[in-house]
């Protein structure tokens, strides 16, 4: 009998889970995943907890309901990887063999890495929202806020869903609009990068959005520390900013167990290609998800692109074959701009964000690159085809894993 | 894509005066970006502009933090040889791509 384990069973770790035993034979391979919480959350709606959109129990259910018959479940902590030993240690002191192993352990927020960050003030008025605690104590913080200088800051890239803190630019905007304060909210969006959009097509379609919502923008922050003395963010090159609230997204890492094992980057994510999804560390390692390096954005819908393809590239391995060279980056994300509406994009390594419609060439019905209501539909539906379509490794209709040109606007 | 001369070469950038072919880029080009942007190029300079295109040649993803942990400079050096912004002035000048997230 073979194994293949896997670790971590959030979204790429279950959606694996969920493929590879319809796909690998009962009699030759054993599957075991590997996660140490009890509740599998939906991160996407981690958005919209703070704007009291999404009530906590509708963003949090148990591993174990969506982990398929015949696999086997290990609730432990990960300590390392032995590599050249072919085996992983846990916590408790278990050491398991593998196989062939699947890294799928994500990443997560790390405050820590900021000066000041995590001080008497986190939670008080400094805030996450990328964390289920984040969301949460937002949400009461929000309650009573009268007002004053929000502040939504990224603290360096990449990030997951790196659209997300835009979207809570905008969620704030029509939040306090409708609570008749937004005269006493002045918002300030700052980033690490040139603008909040980068690339050329989404910065002409999407550039006036800010202003148009009165958001004010600092690109190119690189911040040093916070100073929750003085209530204020400093840059590496001495810029200042005042809050009265700062929201903002700490840097993301892989965990720690990658650095234990000795085969992440300096932020914890493991070398991978681009795309076979194989590591660079060793032939029978497969890296899915947030946990990669690859220079694709950190979003449930690539993971779910890249579970097709690594499915695919598992077989191939096992047979001996040579890998499909095939995920593209592509990426699909629904943008919240707030007052029921909702834009959509799609892009891969070499496409930049284009016109057009989607998932249907020339029909759609969602349209890319525009402000539209049924797009804020299309978002809010993703939650239901994550916990009953997406997780359980089920096709989602018309959405191919590698991008379809046809019915996009390319040229601009 | 626009063709431009830099230096006395011709080379095609972006609307925004990136260069869009690394490999057409030489440090007579370099000085002359650098001059564009008021800077003044020194040694170190020069390193930490080796350093973003090796980088880039090997496509990996070019970061502050990682400038700061190449031994070259830190982060405070990094800002004080190419001041507001050192991430983007320093890839114009090395003739690299600027650094974009998804959108
Ligand atoms: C605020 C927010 C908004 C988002 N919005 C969107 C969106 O609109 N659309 C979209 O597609 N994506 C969105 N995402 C991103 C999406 O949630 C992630 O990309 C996706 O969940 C990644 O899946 P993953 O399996 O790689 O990692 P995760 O789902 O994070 O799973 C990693 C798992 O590994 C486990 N693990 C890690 N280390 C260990 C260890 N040492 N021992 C044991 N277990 C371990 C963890 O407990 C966890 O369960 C959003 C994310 C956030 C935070």
């Amino acid at each position: 009998m073979k194994n293949l384990l896997i670790l971590g069973a959030g979204t790429s770790g279950t959606m694996m889970a969920n493929h590879l035993r319809k796909t690998l034979a009962k009699d030759n391979w054993d599957i075991t995943i590997i996660d140490q919480e009890v509740n599998h959350y939906y991160q996407p709606g981690f958005l919209f907890m703070p704007f009291d959109i999404y009530q906590p129990h509708q963003l949090r259910k148990t591993v174990v309901e969506f982990i398929p018959k015949g696999v086997n479940l290990i609730k432990e902590r990960i300590q390392s990887i032995d590599k050249d030993n072919d085996k992983v240690l846990l916590y408790n002191g278990t050491e398991i063999k593998y196989d062939i192993l699947v890294i799928a352990t994500g990443c997560k927020i790390a405050p820590q890495e900021t000066e000041g960050m995590q001080g008497d003030q986190w939670y008080k008025s400094v805030f996450d929202f990328y964390t289920f605690d984040g969301a949460k104590n937002l949400r009461d913080k929000f309650k009573t806020w009268e007002g004053g200088k929000l502040v939504i800051h990224i603290c360096e890239m990449p990030i997951k869903c790196p659209v997300a803190p835009l979207e809570f630019a905008f969620l704030s905007d029509d939040f306090f609009t409708k609570k008749q304060i937004r005269d006493k909210v002045e918002i300030t969006y700052v980033t690490p990068m040139s603008g909040a959009f980068t690339k050329p097509m989404a910065t002409k379609e999407l550039g006036h959005l800010l202003e148009q919502k009165n958001i004010n923008i600092v690109p190119d922050f690189n911040i040093e520390k916070v100073d929750t003395e003085n209530n204020k963010i400093v840059d590496y090159g001495g810029k200042e900013i005042e809050y009265d609230l700062l929201v903002t997204v700490p840097t993301n890492m892989g965990d720690e167990l990658i650095a234990r094992s000795g085969i992440g980057d300096d932020l914890n994510f493991v070398p991978t290609n681009k795309t076979t999804l194989q590591s660079n560390i060793k032939e029978n390692i497969f890296v899915i998800g947030d946990a990669t390096d690859l220079p694709a954005s950190k979003a449930g819908s690539v993971a779910h692109f890249q579970a097709e393809i690594l499915t695919d590239n598992i077989q191939l391995f096992i047979a001996g074959k040579p890998l499909k060279e095939e995920f593209d980056g592509h990426a699909n994300c629904f943008i919240e701009t707030g007052h029921g509406k909702a834009l959509l994009i799609d892009f891969n390594y070499d496409q930049e964000p284009v016109k057009g419609t989607f998932p249907i060439p020339g029909i759609g019905p969602l349209r890319l690159l525009e402000e539209t209501r049924l797009n804020h539909f299309g978002k809010l539906a993703f939650r239901w085809v994550y916990w009953n379509m997406l997780i359980k490794g089920i096709s989602i209709p018309f959405v191919t894993s590698n991008m379809k040109l046809a019915g996009k606007k390319t040229e601009h | 894509m626009i063709e431009k001369k830099i230096a006395g070469y011709n080379v095609l950038c972006n609307e925004q005066g990136y260069l869009t072919e690394p490999d057409q880029w030489n440090k007579e080009i370099g000085l002359e970006l650098a001059a564009e942007e008021g800077i003044n190029i020194t040694d170190k300079h020069w390193e930490v502009l080796e350093y973003l295109r090796n980088q880039h040649k090997q496509e990996v993803a070019i970061t502050i933090r990682k400038v700061g942990k190449s031994g070259i400079v830190d982060i405070k050096e990094f800002y004080q040889l190419f001041p507001d912004g050192p991430l983007k002035k320093a890839s114009k000048i090395a003739g690299i791509p600027k650094p974009v997230s998804c959108i």
